[in-house]
């Protein structure tokens, strides 16, 4: 049986394979901090991957040419591993695991979407790795009694539960009719709950509820039954394809609606795409550029857009701007732990009370940030249809005035 | 279930025309994969990417100030030779294999397509705007975005070029006489390396055209050409090889159903119900030609 | 026999011991061997009897989420448990977990063994390609069903269609049709089981991408079994192995690019290797393999073909 041989032979190939691929990166080598992130490059979230990516490496650019992080007296840089998690959760699980327990990296940054960071979680949870994510807003990551998983935004729910409060308090106090239909994922279910939640708050009534499939570009079902119903309010939410879709069957069925709120606007770079139909979309984001926060290294929000444009090319949309506020949080609790224990980073981490120019990061015990309010934004057309996302609440920001109801497409 | 879309009679009227503007093209795509299958026996799962592709050829003509309407002239021609080149390169290689192979192969096909897609285009959704405007009727109760309904149009425009150059040109007749009987086609002399190239081309050419039209009425992305190739299955499957007006028809019908299914059983499972619907379709062949087997014996 | 007893002996002792001697790659190893059952699995129909199916993927969902609802529903209410937004937090202990593991394991187990049952009449009657599209719409089907079910999310795979020479076994009547079926039960109740496990190490189930993943797992569990020579007993584990060691090993590095190595990797497999690793080595040394090759015979399958 020489079959048996050449079994034999593969075996021990296959023992010797692994035996030899030791860990090859550690924590810590010579001054440089190594960070592991696993973030989608290909796949149906590759554009907000790239978006995660770019204020990664953007803020640790800055940190490093900025003096680094001093821990111990010694000065030290941050570098960071990526991975390509495919857009796939079990994917992400797998990569965490490998660059926790193969790569040896001591400290995490979060992927793109609820979906992946709620794959990655129990990963870093169980090796104790502390990781600071700026993607997943998924609520029920919070609930889950993590204690290594720290968010540097708002957790998923409040997204649009702002909106359905101003219809009611524009409708005299009285309750609204909402119509709503989200994608079938993590983020734009949660961003629902907010909503039921919101509207049970206030006594208002879900007289549409639909949930979109990931693979749907078209929803004019959804919307001719808009068309009949006649609601208060429409909530879309589906990532970039979401906004997109919704925005151009509206224009093309001339779907009235007094208030239309949407999420990834930005990120859909919706004003450029479809121009004037997409006037007076209302728009949940966890940062603005025109946000008045400070902090040393990309001085404000103004300066960021500036630098960040500069560097890639295209605005900032708020997922660069929170990763980029990941790595400012870490190198601080760096500092204030000054250590690389995991155990005291994560406690530093926990205590964290700062000012970036993203917005103030401070976590509850669940680990999401509790210190920085969402921005809903409306899309604002001049007369020679030039476009801009005007800040119109919370009215401490405020840049421009709620613009309530929507015009007919009738008086446009 | 929610049975909303039978209250109102504008409501199903209105679903019924979407419906059927949204068939006429699965159709177009459907006759492409019925005309290469019939001919070389191959399914092409890279069929939905192929017309992403086209898609995307319909975009870039718009981002570059080219209204995308010419992409329904523009991407076909491309298309036609990405066709050709995949038959080169591959197709060729499996024409007389296999079927499980040929799914396979262009299996490999689609995820190398889909990543290429995604380098040179990124991952972003897009769309292209025609600016065309919206016809309404009833009263402004049933409204018809006039993009569907150029693309319904152009749809059918395409496919009666196409049966028309089916009858009367020379390729034409070869591709039929080789999906009839290969062998005996090339025993006549028909060349049928250059036939099998010519109707991967042309299938490639129709993908192209949709996609120019999708991009105009929908929106395009590199990941969501698979629901597009497994449409286009069943309705082939539904209407049989080499009948067209049975292509058209059970694409309107496809269009149809997948927009009551949307109403009655809730958006959620629009695209899943798509998927069993083919399913049954397929157990119920099984039944019909195993007893049609039975009768024969 | 007595050196295949050694052989079988060492893979065992290599299986029990590998998580003490590598306990960096537990997670990997385990990978490896759910990749093993499943390529393995395929085989039975895939190789064995002609049938290619894409659709072990929905055993494969199915067992999945059947193996966490138990784990979880038989000591928690599964709706609280599964609802996005629930503010509880309910904590197995550990001789929960492992009871409702075993539990589990064994529901994922089952349920598919019957489900593969109830619907193998109906599907493997199916020819060539339709059984192949079916097996693939069941499985997309699945997958985009249970995304819609609130308490669970549902799934899907997607099978391939039996080998042409259906047709003469057909004639041989209903006979096998019943072992068909019994072979696509088989399947089913490793994929379920296989599922079920990998659930448990994934730690996060989603509809589409990770139970009813007919894009990916449907499709790597073909390509590893013809990759290591399908229809013959060790390919489909060589096959495994080998895609597991490529995957991890240069996957990562590709950043971006492995879906395009992948997708020539797939048309340079079934163009040039459909009959794989095994069919390879068996063509260029018959005798290793203890095959008697009978010029008669082989002369005659040539003449066959």
């Amino acid at each position: 049986m020489r079959l048996n041989k050449i079994i034999l032979s593969f075996v021990s190939a296959l023992v010797i394979l692994f035996s030899t691929s030791v860990a090859s990166f550690a924590k810590v080598v010579g001054d440089k901090i190594i960070l592991g992130a696993a973030i989608s490059l290909t796949g149906k979230y590759s554009s907000n991957g790239v978006h995660t990516q770019n204020g990664y490496n953007m803020a640790v650019d800055r940190i490093n040419s900025m003096g680094g992080v001093k821990v111990g007296g010694k000065t030290y840089k941050f570098d960071i591993i990526y991975y390509d998690d495919e857009s796939n959760p079990k994917r992400a699980a797998q990569l965490a695991e490998r660059l926790i327990s193969q790569d040896g990296v001591e400290f995490m940054l979060g992927p793109y979407s609820s979906g992946l960071t709620k794959a990655i979680a129990p990963v870093t949870e169980k090796y104790g790795v502390p990781m600071v994510e700026a993607n997943g807003a998924s609520r029920s990551l919070f609930t889950k009694g993590y204690k290594y998983l720290f968010a540097v935004l708002a957790p998923a729910n409040l997204y649009l539960d702002v909106a359905i409060e101003t219809a009611v308090e524009l409708n005299g106090g009285k309750p609204v009719r909402i119509a709503q239909a989200f994608e079938q994922d993590a983020f734009s279910q949660d961003v629902r709950l907010g909503i039921l939640d919101a509207a049970e708050r206030t006594g208002s009534k879900i007289i549409i509820d639909d949930k979109l499939p990931k693979e749907l570009n078209d929803m004019a079902a959804t919307l001719v039954k808009v068309k009949q119903m006649k609601p208060d309010v429409l909530v879309v939410s589906g990532h970039t394809k979401g906004a997109l879709t919704a925005i151009r069957q509206i224009a093309e069925m001339k779907v009235d609606v007094p208030m239309l709120a949407m999420t990834h606007c930005d990120a859909a770079k919706l004003s450029k795409q479809h121009g004037k139909n997409s006037q007076y979309a209302l728009c949940a984001s966890q940062w603005h550029k025109s946000l008045t926060y400070k902090d040393d290294f990309f001085k404000d929000g103004m300066t960021y857009a500036a630098d960040f444009e500069k560097e890639f090319g295209y605005d900032p949309p708020y997922q660069s701007a929170e990763s980029s506020a990941a790595l400012l949080v870490f190198k601080d609790a760096f500092e204030r732990a000054n250590s690389f224990d995991q155990k005291k980073v994560r406690d530093a981490l926990a205590a964290t009370n700062m000012q970036t120019f993203y917005g103030n990061i401070k976590f509850a015990p669940g680990g999401q940030n509790v210190d920085k309010p969402m921005v809903l934004f409306q899309v604002m057309c001049d007369a020679s249809g030039k476009c801009e996302n005007k800040v119109v609440a919370p009215l401490k920001w405020a840049s421009a005035k709620l613009i309530h109801p929507i015009p007919k497409w009738s008086e446009r | 279930m929610d049975f909303l879309v039978f209250q109102y009679p504008m409501i199903t009227l209105q679903a019924c025309l979407d419906g059927i503007l949204l068939g006429v093209l699965f159709a177009l795509i459907a006759y492409g994969m019925a005309l290469q299958w019939g001919v070389m026996n191959i399914i092409n799962i890279a069929q939905g990417d192929l017309v992403i592709l086209g898609g995307y050829i319909a975009y870039f003509m718009y981002l570059y100030g080219i209204h995308p309407a010419w992409g329904v002239i523009v991407a076909p021609v491309i298309m036609y030779f990405v066709g050709i080149a995949i038959y080169k390169l591959v197709i060729n290689k499996v024409v007389d294999r296999d079927l499980f192979i040929s799914i396979l192969a262009t299996f490999g096909i689609s995820i190398l397509f889909m990543q290429l897609m995604n380098f040179a285009f990124g991952a972003d959704v897009v769309l292209a705007n025609s600016g065309y405007g919206t016809t309404m009727l009833f009263d402004n109760n049933v409204v018809l975005p006039n993009s569907k309904i150029f693309s319904a149009f152009i749809s059918i425009v395409f496919a009666i070029c196409l049966v028309i150059y089916m009858k009367k040109s020379k390729l034409g007749r070869a591709i039929r006489a080789t999906a009839q009987n290969a062998r005996a086609a090339k025993i006549l002399g028909v060349d049928t390396e250059k036939v099998y190239a010519a109707t991967f081309g042309i299938n490639a050419a129709l993908c192209g055209v949709a996609g120019a039209l999708i991009s105009i009425t929908f929106t395009i992305h590199p990941y969501m050409g698979l629901p597009y190739t497994i449409r286009s299955f069943m309705i082939v499957i539904v209407a049989g090889l080499g009948n067209l007006p049975g292509v058209a028809m059970s694409g309107m019908g496809l269009g149809v159903f997948e927009e009551f299914a949307d109403y009655i059983l809730g958006t959620e499972f629009r695209i899943g119900s798509v998927f069993l619907l083919l399913v049954l379709i397929l157990v119920y062949r099984r039944f019909k030609l195993s007893r049609k087997r039975e009768y024969l014996k | 026999m007595n050196k295949n007893f050694i052989l079988y002996a060492a893979i065992l002792i290599f299986g029990l011991v590998a998580p003490f001697l590598f306990p960096a790659f537990k997670v990997q190893l385990s990978i490896l061997c759910v990749l093993i059952v499943l390529a393995t699995t395929w085989n039975i129909q895939g190789g064995e009897m002609g049938y290619n199916s894409f659709g072990n993927i929905l055993f494969y969902g199915l067992g999945m989420y059947l193996c966490a609802s138990v784990q979880v529903g038989m000591f928690f209410p599964l709706a609280e448990w599964t609802e996005s937004g629930g503010e509880k937090t309910f904590v197995h202990t550990p001789t929960q977990f492992f009871q409702g593991m075993a539990v589990g394991l064994v529901v994922a187990a089952l349920v598919p063994t019957i489900v593969a049952g109830l619907i193998g009449y109906s599907i493997l009657g199916l020819r060539g390609h339709y059984f192949a599209i079916c097996t693939l719409g069941l499985g997309v089907a699945a997958g985009e069903i249970s995304g819609g079910i609130e308490i669970i999310g549902a799934g899907q795979g997607f099978t391939t269609p039996p080998f042409p020479n259906v047709g003469s076994l057909e004639a041989m009547g209903i006979e096998t049709m019943k072992y068909k079926i019994i072979g696509w039960m088989i399947s089913a109740f490793f994929c379920g089981l296989a599922g079920g496990i990998m659930g448990g190490l994934v730690g996060y189930i989603d509809s589409t991408d990770v139970a009813f993943d007919g894009r990916e797992m449907g499709v790597f569990m073909v390509l590893m079994a013809i990759l290591g020579g399908k229809g013959t007993l060790w390919g489909p584990i060589i096959g495994a192995t080998i895609f597991h060691i490529f995957k991890e090993g240069f996957w990562t590095f590709f950043l971006g690019w492995q879906y395009v190595a992948l997708g020539v990797l797939i048309v340079v497999i079934v163009i040039y290797f459909p009959e794989g690793i095994m069919g390879w080595l068996r063509e260029k040394y018959p005798e290793r393999f203890g095959e008697v090759v009978d010029e008669k015979d082989r002369k005659a399958q040539v003449e066959l073909k």
